[in-house]
């Protein structure tokens, strides 16, 4: 085989800057993807690339009885067509339980699993070969969550043999988590009033604008080269070595142009199938998902149901809450252990309550799988929880916002699971500034000329001139973790490296982490300016020639792979000033002392004692280093106790809506929201992912849901999937705090999350007060206001 | 385009005309190019995203240039058809205010919803 290159077009992003810690300089990928040059894993190209392609189930559950591939496999411009049966190595990949078949054995067990793969020529070719392959069926009545939790009737998702899970039925996980007496009878008797609800949330996609896609090249050493678009290199890489039968200094991921993530490629996707195939062949092999794949192709958000009971005296003091959440795990396990101990362990909500019994489930059903979506099991909950709070100042006669901030958790209180939080947790803070920012115009759609229809709900389809609109407000607060919990070694890797280029001191960064649009990179470079003082600083393509980075997600990586490239950069710094020692005689003490800034190692008075380019002479310092966060520790089982989480995180929203209450439309008028960042790294980026976790609440609230009956998926495509558009999303002002976490890089605290739980239940909130209806249903469709 | 051309700047999002980033402009009017044939266009004059700034190695384009200056994207994939828009937009003189400049840029989704800043950059393009 010929020598295989580089595909084209994968770019190394490198881009000089002055910009440090607390500044928000531009993104160094910036230009490239302004010009359309940043290559996306779908922009990637090889000579004599084969285009791949995967057969799906139409149906939620059946048994396959037969598979015929003879068809597509004589059709001209076909290489390979490859089921279950011509796989090398393990038949099954998963990230916490390796349940899911990387192509259906004798079974599908959710809509759009997938069956057969194909490799052509052209993806024509490849889609009339699919088409020509025949599958029977024996159609089985699937198992939705109401039915799973008694498999005695129903029958199970997975068969006895199968999985360890099946001796727990259809469960995949349970946390109980019993804090004080729980819900007894005497604490029962404590409350004054207790509120009841049931609340149930849908199936919300991440609904990233790049679609899954990737390109996997044969090597001459019998490994496989894949760039791909992911959220973690390394543990795509762990779940695919093992499929493959190849170790994993065979198998050689780079990450390619990520078109936004959200949860959604924490799983693989494509990635087997696309090596599989290249293996198969010997040719590189591109796959690229179109919109309605890419709905099949990753996991959702779990839809919950949830029923809460609070308890609180007449003065308005919490006493306990009983919830018990059912999380539809889908198919295959995905992530669902994890959410099921954020649902549980963040489940009340940030608010300190003597008493608590939580239970949260996730169960297995031929539903698509569920797993991480931003805000991973935080965000149905905080719908809930928030909703009850609203309910519960309404019977007490309550403010809402005194009713939250005299039960605000704050730094020393106790979380249910014993945890005691060692930072600030400024939750009734953030309620009192988005209490206090001035209120956008009240009937802002009158004009001198008449009603400006745009500012109306309905907009331009001129449904309305004012009439039946009622303006509502509401308010909400979440909690969320940041980082990996419950005892999982949680660590990033990063390298840099110094050396003098033309004349200047230029920094290296290299790490695996997944730039999913986050802007990591962008920190990664301030990061390294600030603590080496250089202005050049080149970051080198993600892969996995480093140790890994762990995957960008729970709101992890400016602390993680953020703390592991400073932690680098002090490593290379205390090597360059150790020359220091040999060359200028300097004492080890004196050297300690020194810092590095503008090319110049100065004293801590400022005084410059050396220049970094001659500390550094002709060698370079070249440094690897990983960084851990605080270990954690597992939930009990039985209680739920347990120090689970390293970090919280906090964000209030306050939401003003219009709503035309006769046709049940809502306009989003504004979305205030207020965080607390610990330190904005870059300020202009924790904006950006404010307002971006605020409106994909937002689209929870009143727009997304991905519709399922008996299994099968219903709307798969951006016409019947609605995310917002400019038009939905409301001018959103952001207030935000800086109280430093002294466990924390800088006292940095995760922000990418948190601004997506509150801004849900503020929203609907708000319908509620314009409406008056109970709304115990996201997202909220305009039938359920008007009743029909 | 983007296979036979090499002209990857326009991106598939949805291939049914439902997220605008393959928008490109045909006699200065956009489109969504995944809806048509370029056989349909003969003759006229069709501007990619890597046409905006006339040569490849030379300046941004000013509505590039604010998309940089404004952090007017996250991932980025929306953003070549975002920009694609806004040029027509401003051309079409449909920048007057932030509710025209959202009216006009409807038809290009950004799931990272960098929408206000969208509008900011937008709004600095045209000068006001
Ligand atoms: S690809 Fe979505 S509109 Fe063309
Ligand atoms: S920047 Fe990611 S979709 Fe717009």
């Amino acid at each position: 085989m010929a020598a295989l290159t580089k595909p084209k077009n994968l770019q190394d992003v490198a881009a000089p800057g002055r910009d440090g810690v607390g500044a928000s300089p531009l993104r160094p990928d910036g230009i490239l993807k302004v010009k359309g040059d940043f290559a996306y894993s779908s922009d990637l190209w090889h000579e004599d690339m084969l285009w791949g392609m995967a057969l799906r189930s139409p149906h939620a559950r059946a048994r396959i009885l037969s598979v015929d591939v003879s068809a597509a496999l004589a059709q001209p411009g076909v290489y390979a067509v490859l089921t279950h049966e011509d796989i090398p190595g393990s038949k099954f990949y998963g990230l916490e339980i390796r349940d899911q078949p990387v192509l259906a054995i004798d079974e599908v067990r959710f809509h759009g699993e997938p069956i057969v793969i194909v490799a052509a020529d052209h993806p024509e070719t490849a889609r009339r070969a699919i088409a020509k392959i025949v599958v029977e069926y024996d159609v089985l009545p699937s198992i939705g969550p109401v039915e799973a939790l008694d498999p005695e009737r129903y029958g199970y998702v997975h068969a006895p043999a199968d999985y360890k899970a099946h001796a727990f039925g259809n469960i995949v996980h349970s946390q109980h988590i019993h804090h004080g007496d729980g819900d007894s009878a005497e604490v029962r008797a404590l409350a004054d009033v207790i509120v009841r609800g049931e609340y149930e949330v849908g199936m919300q996609d991440q609904a990233f604008l790049g679609p899954e896609s990737g390109l996997a090249v044969p090597a001459e050493d019998g490994g496989i080269d894949l760039y791909i678009a992911t959220q973690w290199l390394h543990v795509d890489r762990q779940q695919m070595c093992p499929v493959l039968g190849l170790p994993p200094e065979k198998v050689r991921l780079t990450l390619a142009g990520v078109g936004g993530a959200f949860g959604g490629r924490e799983d693989i996707s494509m990635q087997v199938h696309a090596c599989l195939l290249a293996q198969h062949t010997g040719k590189p092999v591109k796959i690229v998902y179109n919109r309605e794949e890419s709905f099949f192709g990753h996991v959702h958000r779990h839809p919950a149901t949830m029923v809460f009971e609070h308890g609180a005296t007449r003065d308005g003091r919490l006493v306990f809450v009983k919830a018990e959440i059912v999380l539809d795990g889908g198919a295959y396990a995905s992530t669902s252990p994890a959410v099921v101990g954020n649902a549980a362990s963040l489940g009340i909500g940030p608010y300190v309550i003597p008493h608590a019994a939580v239970d949260a489930t996730a169960v297995y059903t031929n539903n698509p799988p569920c797993g991480a979506m931003r805000g991973f099991g935080a965000v149905q909950m905080c719908f809930g929880y928030e909703t009850q709070m609203d309910r519960l100042a309404a019977e007490l006669g309550l403010d809402p916002v005194e009713l939250r901030r005299m039960n605000a958790m704050e730094q020393g209180s106790v979380l249910p699971t014993g945890q005691v939080v060692d930072a600030p947790a400024p939750v009734a803070e953030l309620l009192r500034r988005v209490k206090e920012m001035p209120l956008p115009e009240v009937e802002n759609w009158r004009t001198a000329d008449g009603p400006d229809v745009r500012e109306l709900p309905g907009g331009l389809s001129n449904t309305t001139h004012g009439e039946g609109v009622v303006r509502g407000i509401g308010y909400a607060v979440g909690i969320k973790n940041v980082g990996f919990s419950e005892g999982f070694d949680d660590y990033s890797t990063a390298r840099v490296r110094l050396e003098v280029i033309g004349g200047a001191p230029v920094a290296l960064v290299h790490t695996a982490m997944a730039e999913v649009g986050q802007g990591g990179i962008t920190v990664h470079a301030q990061i390294v300016r600030t603590e080496l003082g250089v202005d050049q600083v080149t970051m080198a393509p993600a892969d996995t020639r480093v140790g890994s980075a762990g995957s960008t997600s729970a709101s992890r990586q400016t602390y993680m792979t953020g703390g592991a490239v400073k932690q680098a950069a002090e490593a290379v710094r205390a090597v360059v000033l150790a020359r220091g020692r040999d060359r200028y005689g300097w004492a080890p003490a004196f050297a300690a002392g020194l810092r590095l800034a503008g090319g110049k190692a100065l004293t801590a008075a400022g005084e410059v004692v050396a220049d970094l380019v001659d500390l550094l002479g002709d060698e370079p310092v070249d440094e690897t280093t990983e960084f851990r966060h605080r270990p954690t520790e597992a939930f009990d089982k039985v209680t739920g106790q347990g120090f689970g989480h390293v970090q919280y995180t906090f964000c209030a929203h306050r939401a003003v809506v219009d709503v035309d209450v006769e046709l049940g439309l809502v306009k989003v008028i504004e979305l205030a929201a207020a965080q607390d960042v610990g330190k904005a790294i870059n300020p202009l980026a924790v904006v950006g992912q404010i307002h971006g976790g605020s409106t994909q609440g937002l689209g929870l609230a009143v727009m997304e849901e991905i519709i399922v009956r008996d299994g099968k998926v219903r709307n798969p495509s951006f016409t019947d999937y609605l995310i917002p558009t400019i038009l939905d999303t409301p001018p959103m002002p952001v207030d935000v705090l800086e109280l430093a976490d002294a466990h924390a890089p800088y006292g940095l605290r995760g922000a990418g999350e948190a601004p997506t739980l509150s801004s849900t239940p503020a929203i609907v909130a708000a319908i509620r007060a314009a409406t008056g209806l109970p709304l115990n249903r996201v997202p909220v469709r305009p039938e359920h206001l008007t009743g029909t | 385009m983007r296979e036979t051309l090499g002209l990857t700047g326009p991106k598939k999002g949805c291939d049914l005309g439902q997220c605008g980033a393959c928008t490109v402009l045909v006699d200065g009017r956009r489109i969504t190019s995944c809806l048509t044939f370029a056989l349909m266009h003969g003759g006229r004059e069709v501007t990619t995203i890597e046409g905006l700034g006339g040569d490849p190695e030379g300046d941004l384009h000013p509505v590039q240039q604010a998309f940089v200056d404004h952090d007017a994207f996250q991932c980025g994939f929306c953003t070549p058809g975002q920009i694609m828009s806004a040029v027509a937009l401003l051309a079409e003189g449909h920048a007057g205010d932030d509710d025209e400049i959202r009216e006009w840029m409807s038809g290009n989704l950004c799931r990272c919803a960098a929408y206000p800043n969208i509008v900011a950059a937008i709004t600095a393009a045209a000068g006001r």
